[in-house]
């Protein structure tokens, strides 16, 4: 018998670290994610693992960079105020090419804004989010078994290219609750990196440093070109997304996350109603499944891009259709959930 | 004859780039010197600040990283956690520990991590060009207190090293200087114990150095050492702030 478990959707990330082999988890509280963080006290605590409740969002982001350059798999998680706080500790991150995890549960902004389900942080995800010329791989989850997976996930890429990598949800992500079979069953095998770049005490080797300053002439463009170098790679082979009725589709809708559910569900009735209607649900939202959009475009009325936000993805969208069929956007703000009716009638209208 | 004075094995034979009277290379020839004595060389791992010290591996030749300015305690407390039997210490000035890590070091030291600090006081920023730090004394002239500090504007230099000593993770915290032979005796012999502190597992260990800027003081060499006499040490005064070891 296949066994499932009732998990929410941070609790699910949190089991997903877990059986990831994280071995140092820091954080702080903050409204929707407090289920991981309590999740991580129990769990890392059960296992002999490192938990720590920071001061700051600040201080937690550099305790991860610490873990991380000692050689251990790392991770921390906030919603978006909190995020904002880590941005400087990110750049680092890249710039020391460090593997870490981040967990943004989005919440409604810009400042304090509300505790409300949002999308508005995927411009501070996917263009880089701090400063300097850099990318971190962004994963987005639509349900919660996806939370489990995708985090598990993770830590591979993150360890695969030395760089972070962030999980982008939403409250309510975070917060609902669905049966988890993965957990139990086709248990995921961790994979082990060879790290020979960690400081852990120059015995036998020589001393080795780890830093982003580097002054000398042509030397710091040098290292950008290299980075750069890797998120070519990375935009290469690591795209995911998953399509729906692209055969035979004259119109889509692309979105991400919560929203993609609401929207399975608008093109499924729509379908019952012999519209030739499909998706594009972004999984990877950087780097961002340009191609499969730029190649299905060629041959449609249109796109409606949903997101719970101003329009973000939005632009991402238009680059990669270059003007091939026209773009139409439905965005809710500040912690607005776009019902299944809502999106009904824009796609209607068009 | 007999060798009675030579560079310590962990630090490198390079020359520093910092100016004529800085305190900083006396500093790091110390911590050299007791990671020699205490052969912990191959477990040593340091975290350098952001300021005038951020090229420190340049000199020390032992495993060292960086950290975003004042976050030395966190990356500290990240790399202690993970590897526990190594020797972690971070390297931290005024500007760095005392003003933008305020949070990091009152945080790191109230968990009593197992750690050593050396935190080095010149009460002025030395690499943006000599503005006021948090421990600039009063009446002191810098870049951004042209006519000296003044507390209405200004505040009051920080005694950061006394408010850590009120914290109960906090073990041993000692103030001393580097301005003249017995000083750096004094100050090697404080950074001995705060590195035993962390061999022994004893907790939080942090040795404050009142160290020379000639350049941002606008003073010579000698005139420099001869302030932290007359001066600094009348704010800051030498001697254990704290030893429950």
């Amino acid at each position: 018998m296949k066994e499932r478990i009732l998990l929410c959707g941070n609790e699910a990330i949190g089991e997903g670290a877990i059986q990831a082999g994280c071995q140092f988890y820091a954080g702080y509280p903050i409204t929707p994610q407090n289920e991981l963080t309590a999740y991580m006290a129990r769990r890392m605590n059960e296992e002999g693992r490192v938990f720590i409740q920071s001061e700051s969002e600040i201080s937690a982001i550099n305790m991860v960079f610490g873990a991380s350059l000692a050689g251990a798999r790392a991770m921390t998680s906030s919603s978006s105020p909190g995020i904002s706080l880590k941005q400087e500790g990110i750049s680092y991150l890249v710039g020391c090419e460090l593997p870490a995890v981040i967990i943004n549960i989005m919440r409604g902004g810009p400042g304090l804004g509300n505790i409300a389900p949002s999308q508005a942080d995927y411009f501070q995800a996917t263009k880089g989010g701090g400063h300097g010329d850099y990318h971190t791989i962004v994963l987005a989850p639509s349900s919660v078994e996806e939370a489990f997976s995708l985090t598990f996930l993770a830590f591979d890429l993150a360890d695969l290219y030395r760089n972070p990598v962030i999980i982008l949800g939403d409250g309510v992500l975070g917060q609902m609750m669905e049966p988890v079979s993965q957990i139990q069953n086709s248990r995921p095998k961790v994979k082990n990196y060879s790290k020979d770049w960690i400081l852990n005490g120059c015995r036998g080797r020589n001393p080795r440093i780890i830093r982003s300053l580097l002054l000398g002439e042509g030397e710091l463009e040098k290292h950008n070109q290299r980075l750069q170098k890797k998120f070519k790679e990375i935009k290469e082979k690591e795209v995911r997304f998953e399509a729906l009725y692209l055969e035979d589709a004259d119109f889509i809708l692309v979105s991400y996350g919560t929203v993609s559910r609401i929207c399975k569900a608008v093109v499924s009735n729509l379908r019952s109603l012999g519209k030739k209607i499909g998706l594009i649900r972004p999984v990877s939202l950087w780097p961002f499944p340009e191609e499969i959009i730029k190649k299905t475009a060629k041959r449609l009325k249109g796109i409606l891009v949903v997101e719970m936000s101003a329009g973000q993805m939005l632009e991402d969208v238009k680059i990669s259709v270059e003007g091939a069929c026209p773009v139409y956007f439905y965005g809710r703000m500040g912690g607005g959930v776009p019902t299944e009716e809502e999106i009904f009638k824009q796609v209607i209208a068009l | 004859m007999e060798k009675t004075f030579s560079r310590p094995k962990s630090m490198r034979n390079v020359v520093m780039h910092y100016c004529a009277g800085c305190g900083h290379g006396i500093v790091h020839r110390l911590i050299c010197e007791v990671i020699d004595e205490f052969k912990i060389r191959e477990k040593t791992i340091a975290i350098a600040p952001v300021g005038c010290a951020v090229l420190a591996y340049d000199y020390w030749d032992f495993d060292t990283t960086e950290s975003a300015h004042g976050r030395a305690p966190a990356v500290a407390t990240g790399i202690k956690r993970i590897l526990p039997d190594r020797i972690i210490f971070t390297y931290q000035g005024d500007g760095d520990l005392a003003a933008i890590g305020t949070a990091e070091i009152i945080h790191t030291a109230n968990r009593g991590e197992n750690i050593t600090v050396i935190f080095v006081n010149n009460a002025v920023y030395g690499m943006t060009g000599g503005q006021m730090a948090p421990t600039t004394i009063l009446g002191q002239k810098t870049e951004t207190t042209p006519w000296g500090r003044e507390p209405k504007s200004d505040g009051y230099p920080l005694k950061i090293s006394e408010m850590l000593s009120l914290l109960p993770g906090v073990v041993y915290i000692e103030r001393t200087a580097v301005n003249n032979a017995k000083n750096v005796l004094l100050t090697k012999r404080a950074i001995k114990k705060a590195f035993l502190n962390q061999i022994e597992n004893k907790g939080f260990s942090l040795v404050e150095v009142l160290s020379s800027c000639p350049t941002y003081w606008h003073m010579s060499p000698v005139e420099a050492m001869k302030w932290i006499d007359t001066e600094m040490t009348k704010y800051y005064p030498l001697g254990v702030i704290k030893n429950n070891c």
